[in-house]
């Protein structure tokens, strides 16, 4: 060892000078901090570039309607506008929106409820793991509307019918994301979690669900989006199978009456309440948790 | 080994302890019959090349593994399950909660283990944050954090529990050397002024020296005894070989089966 070193050291070049300097202290270093001029900043704001590309689809839409020129078809954008605002201040709309609403909220939290019971069950015995695991595999892939004819004579037509299916749309989609999120907890946090004594319940809720808490908000958003599509699709497809009708039965109406620009005032109201919940709900969830905590950029 | 006789009983007590795990296609043995004693205060280094069982040892003092033979004690009760007396650090950045600000994983510790609550269990965690030198960053979250700092907070959390024994499993690995030297070195800073009792799993020589008081060397696949040496801290050349420690620790760890001989006369000498 000593001769390979002495080998390696005379090989190198011819020695330089050293040489030591203080730090100058009281110098102007220049600009070290440049503000933003006013144009970056309003380009750095996120709601500000998504209204631009939301209002360039719309003048998009207008010109090809208005190119088009068949209302039966595609109705421009102002002529959706308008039909919307008159169905809203008709109050048949909101009317309606809340009515899917209502059922929407009843089957994404009893959906979401049956699905935690379900993967506590699974992350605590080995047979409820497989339990969980055969049954996603089996059910997930399952349009929950292909259920719906089976329910409507199990429930009649009627609210039963629709939570069910939307339990079995939510339920799947949100077990198989929180499941994966706590199988991919850490292991020196599950074992901080053991060392500090914790175990069981206390264990679940205090360091598998906010340790998986992005797995489980993508869970809870794909199954938002799956319950919509449901109860979109089975009112449309099944006609009100509640009295009072939603969504879904509003746009079939006018489907049935050629009232295109109000078939297009309800998809529009689909999408709209869409967008407000993600901006709204699922943003500020994500801002006050995985975002703060440095879990998601 | 036993030319020590301890003046009080050790508070931990590995005896002859064989230990396995199993992979997808082999079952591996860790570490084989290996005993030793930790006495109250001590800074006990377990040192070894990769391979040698040292981290999958610590496991087992912290309870989560059981040994296939042999016993663990601690204060005379046998080891089954990890707990807060035995508080353990990491090698990983990740071992604090990312949800939780510097203070409130401190606080975490002491609540879900039942020790304190509410305003006394803040102002020991503030008091065990101060120490390290961090109470400007007490409402930081751990991301915002350098990789130094993160295993400060960690080294933290597990004093302020004030656990019978800390177990630090190479916590200054994943750090680059200059902080590492720093880090040794306020580890000493604080060990100088709470004497708690500290195992501690190193690969690096220099690391042990520093840090350690007595040093347990293991041989690897599968761990077995090699020596226990004692250190003052200090890298020396030892007058009856002429030999310094860092060099005759090296020479243990890698020398062949045939030089073994020679070398156990050297032991006593060092011992």
């Amino acid at each position: 060892m000593t001769d390979a070193s002495s080998i390696e050291r005379t090989s190198t070049p011819p020695p330089r000078p050293e040489y030591f300097r203080k730090e100058d202290l009281n110098t102007d270093f220049g600009i070290v901090e440049k503000p933003l001029t006013f144009a970056e900043r309003l380009w750095n704001h996120g709601g500000l570039r998504k209204s631009v590309l939301l209002i360039a689809l719309a003048v998009g839409w207008e010109v090809y309607a208005r190119h088009l020129n068949n209302a039966l078809l595609v109705p421009t954008f102002t002529s959706t506008i308008e039909a919307f605002w008159t169905a809203i201040l008709s109050g048949e709309l909101p009317g309606k929106a809340m009515n899917s609403l209502r059922l929407l909220l009843q089957g994404y939290g009893l959906g979401l409820v049956l699905a935690l019971l379900f993967t506590a069950f699974a992350m605590m015995t080995r047979i409820g793991n497989d339990l969980l695991e055969t049954l996603t595999s089996m059910f997930n892939p399952l349009p929950a509307i292909a259920l719906l004819p089976l329910t409507l004579i199990w429930f009649g037509l009627g609210d039963k019918s629709i939570i069910f299916v939307l339990v079995h749309s939510v339920l799947w989609a949100v077990a198989l994301n929180t499941h994966s999120g706590f199988k991919s907890v850490s292991n020196t946090l599950r074992m901080v979690g053991r060392n500090c004594g914790l175990k069981g319940i206390g264990f679940v809720t205090k360091i598998l669900i906010p340790a998986a808490f992005p797995s489980i908000l993508t869970g809870l958003k794909i199954g938002w989006a799956f319950a919509w599509r449901t109860l979109i699709a089975a009112e449309l497809v099944f006609g009100a199978t509640s009295g009072k009708g939603g969504l879904g039965w509003f746009i079939y109406e006018a489907k049935n009456q050629l009232e295109i620009p109000a078939v297009f005032a309800g998809l529009f109201t689909v999408i709209l309440i869409g967008l407000l919940v993600e901006n709204l709900i699922f943003r500020n969830i994500e801002r006050v948790t995985v975002k703060r905590w440095g879990m998601q950029n | 080994m036993n030319q020590h006789t301890p003046i009080e009983a050790p508070l931990l007590q590995v005896r002859g302890v064989t230990l396995q795990y199993k992979t997808k296609e082999h079952l591996v043995t860790a570490t084989y019959r290996v005993s030793f004693d930790v006495l109250k205060s001590e800074r006990y280094v377990l040192l070894g090349p990769s391979g040698c069982g040292k981290s999958t040892l610590m496991k087992a003092v912290g309870g989560y593994m059981t040994p296939t033979e042999g016993t663990i004690t601690l204060k005379g009760k046998s080891i089954r399950k990890p707990g807060p007396d035995r508080m353990m650090v990491f090698q990983e950045f990740d071992q604090l909660l990312p949800w939780k600000t510097v203070k409130k994983n401190v606080i975490f510790a002491l609540e879900s283990s039942g020790k304190m609550r509410g305003r006394q269990a803040e102002e020991k965690a503030l008091d065990a944050i101060d120490k390290v030198n961090l109470t400007k960053f007490a409402d930081n979250y751990p991301h915002t954090l350098s990789g130094g700092m993160k295993q400060r907070v960690a080294i933290a959390r597990a004093m302020a529990m004030e656990p019978d024994i800390l177990l630090l499993d190479e916590p200054f690995a994943a750090l680059d050397a200059l902080t590492r030297r720093k880090m040794q070195d306020e580890l000493m800073q604080l060990w100088a002024d709470t004497k708690f009792t500290v195992l501690f799993v190193t690969h690096s020589i220099p690391e042990a020296i520093r840090i350690g008081s007595r040093i347990l060397l293991l041989s690897p696949h599968p761990g077995q005894v090699k020596a226990e040496l004692n250190s003052d801290g200090e890298d020396r050349v030892n007058p009856a070989t002429g030999v310094k420690l860092s060099d005759y620790i090296h020479g243990m760890l890698f020398s062949d089966p045939a030089a073994a001989p020679e070398i156990k006369d050297v032991e006593r000498v060092h011992d």
